[in-house]
């Protein structure tokens, strides 16, 4: 509704609203672009409701220990949030989120996951879950949406990844950032993308070994696009920094492999890393055998997309394989009223999702003061071309690190493929081979497989390249439909209506420790 | 049901190598700020804030669940909530991932054997 104003100047002195109150703009996920979007929007007036599942604000990035944790850790063993300019700009928007707060601007809802929207005459209802059962939470209702959702890591099946001390890269460096925790103390890093480098440096910084870092493809590919590396300088920077701690900590760099088994039966012992071929199948012999007693993997992250595909927002197929939001210039996605910034639209890192953030907040202040998308500031100018240029990096750093066809040699018949459920390559390979299966969604009616509590999370992209046929062509996946985006309880499911008679909101800023029902 | 061997914590700190971070002694001492949870019967020493997962790793303990088709040992994979490879029992309450929740003293964790719902057909 182009022209309404912001009803910030409607509101009696900031007290509790309830829930017919409409905010002008709901943002999900309090990450690098949630927040940068949510204080841009509220510096320009706009009144929005800010809600994120984690107890604190910043995302996986700037995730850090709880305050009671970091204050009985010596101030060494706290991880730094980020680089030192990183902490700055985090510090800043945690500066202006305050101010924001005590104005009334914003309004903050820690531990509220937002399981499913619903379109409520011009506007959509947020209905949300919290504590760790999934117990009903307040609906939100605001005029228009930002999903600042970000990713998950996105993993490839292998011999024995199920194995106890077998963790997600990025779930190595989540247990350490913010629960001071390590899974052993000789950990393998492996998988591929710049992201392991990061988890590498942060396992030695905390003490683990690392004796190797086993990189699928190769660094080669970036030095093919200069002018992409020119346009974003800080990112091979970032690299030789991380590449040069990884030397002084005596971390064997290893790329062009991968880890094709893992030996152990209850636990990690050791890992076989195999070279590779250009298409990332694994040379027969060439195994060596690292001993360890962890190992962390993962392949890049990967975007995350219930809300968006709920709403119907259209999607594209990055140069990954991944499916992201489809977004315009400026962050619109292709349903109405609907914004998407950071990792939703395509894994970027960190620095795309802060100019993200901010450009969609202006362009939705645009939309909400009814202002032509041409009369544009010179910031949203330069955020603009920023953002093209990190954008290009994202699409270089997916075409890099894109699977190849190859890597499915390496995963064995008896190999599990959905964790969840425990499917087996074997028993895709019968359903795709045998029972005519051609794609994920039938591969899962024969199988199980992506059925189970994650629903497809973390095997979804296996399963769908398992479907298709070595070398076929790519066809564009449909995105996986996943309603609820997290677990409900039942009774929470049974108290959600569409818009009339909810409750009121709460506006109890305490995040909700989710204990509720596990004592007994 | 398999038994997992707890043995000495692996977390920051127990490493001797250059950059680790200094340990803090968690535990039910009494006077420091740790406290202790229950994990199938055995007290593990958890730090305010912490994560059962996190808690758990920290005693070098990687698996709290076994599977429902094979019953395999399962442990915490994504840390963020996403893969629910880290469900466990808490307090008799099933299917809680181990990743998201703080642990708080006295809990009462146990291994959960499939679903956790075993009580339903007793």
């Amino acid at each position: 509704m182009p022209g309404s104003t912001s009803d910030r100047a409607e509101r009696a002195d900031g007290r509790s609203r309830t829930a017919g109150d409409v905010a002008c703009l709901a943002v999900v996920g309090a990450g690098p672009a949630g927040l940068a979007a949510a204080v841009t929007a509220a510096d320009h007036g706009l009144d929005v409701v800010l809600l994120d599942a984690a107890a604190s604000p910043g995302g996986q990035y700037y995730r850090s220990p709880p305050e009671e944790l970091a204050a009985v850790l010596p101030r060494a063993a706290v991880p730094p949030r980020a680089a030192p300019k990183g902490q700055r700009v985090f510090s800043g928007l945690m500066d202006r989120l305050a101010a924001h707060r005590a104005a009334g601007g914003i309004r903050y809802l820690p531990g509220h996951h937002v399981w499913t929207v619903t379109r409520t005459g011009s506007g959509w209802t947020l209905h949300t879950v919290v504590g760790a059962r999934g117990e009903g939470g307040p609906a939100v209702r605001a005029r228009r949406l930002l999903l600042a959702t970000g990713a998950y890591e996105r993993q490839l099946p292998f011999p024995g990844w199920t194995t106890p001390g077998v963790v997600g890269a990025a779930g190595a460096q989540a247990m350490l950032k913010s629960g001071h925790a390590l899974p052993g103390r000789r950990v393998v890093v492996a998988g591929s993308g710049p992201l392991l480098q990061a988890v590498a440096v942060s396992l030695v910084r905390a003490g683990a070994r690392v004796p190797a870092l086993v990189e699928a493809a190769g660094y080669g590919g970036y030095a093919a696009a200069p002018r992409v590396l020119a346009a974003n300088p800080s990112k091979p920077a970032e690299g030789l920094r991380h590449g040069a701690a990884l030397v002084r900590a005596g971390v064997r760099v290893m790329s062009h492999r991968a880890v094709t088994a893992v030996h152990g039966t209850d636990r990690v012992e050791a890992v076989t890393v195999s070279r590779l071929d250009r298409d990332w199948r694994p040379v027969p012999d060439s195994g060596r055998t690292i001993t360890c007693d962890a190992l962390a993997v993962g392949h890049g992250l990967t975007p995350q997309l219930e809300l968006a595909v709920e709403i119907g927002c259209a999607t594209r197929t990055c140069a990954d394989g991944s499916l992201a939001v489809r977004l315009d210039e400026r962050l619109s996605t292709t349903v109405p009223g609907v914004w998407a910034a950071g990792e939703p639209g395509g894994i970027g890192g960190v620095g795309l999702a802060l100019t993200e953030g901010e450009l969609a907040a202006h362009a939705i202040a645009a939309d909400v003061q009814g202002r032509s998308p041409r009369e544009t500031s010179g910031r949203v100018r330069s955020l603009g071309r920023a953002r093209r240029g990190q954008r290009a990096f994202a699409e270089l750093m997916a075409e890099v690190h894109r699977p190849g066809h190859g890597w499915r040699d390496w995963v064995e018949d008896d190999t599990e493929v959905c964790r969840c459920e425990e499917v087996t390559a074997g028993r895709i390979r019968t359903a795709v081979g045998e029972l005519g299966a051609a794609d994920a969604r039938t591969v899962k009616l024969l199988t199980r497989a992506g059925m189970g509590w994650c629903q497809g999370r973390t095997c979804g992209f296996a399963v769908r390249a398992l479907a298709v046929s070595a070398g076929a062509a790519a066809r564009d996946p449909a995105p996986d439909r996943r309603m609820p985006a997290c677990p409900v309880l039942l009774s929470a499911l049974a108290g959600a209506d569409g818009a009339d008679g909810m409750e009121p909101l709460d506006v109890d800023e305490s995040p909700d420790t989710g204990r509720g029902g596990t004592r007994s | 049901m398999r038994r997992i061997r707890a043995r000495t914590s692996p977390g920051p700190g127990a490493a001797t190598e250059a950059g680790a971070g200094s340990g803090v002694e968690g535990g039910g001492t009494g006077d420091g700020p740790g406290f202790e949870f229950t994990f199938d019967g055995r007290p593990v020493a958890a730090l305010p804030g912490q994560s059962l997962a996190a808690a758990l790793w920290s005693a070098g303990v990687l698996s709290w669940r076994t599977t429902r088709v094979n019953g395999r040992p399962r442990g915490a994979f994504c840390s963020i909530g996403t893969c629910h490879d880290c469900l466990v029992t808490v307090n008799g309450t099933p299917n809680i991932r181990a990743c998201l929740l703080p642990a708080v003293p006295r809990d009462r964790v146990t291994t959960q054997e499939g679903s956790g719902r075993a009580g339903l057909h007793e």
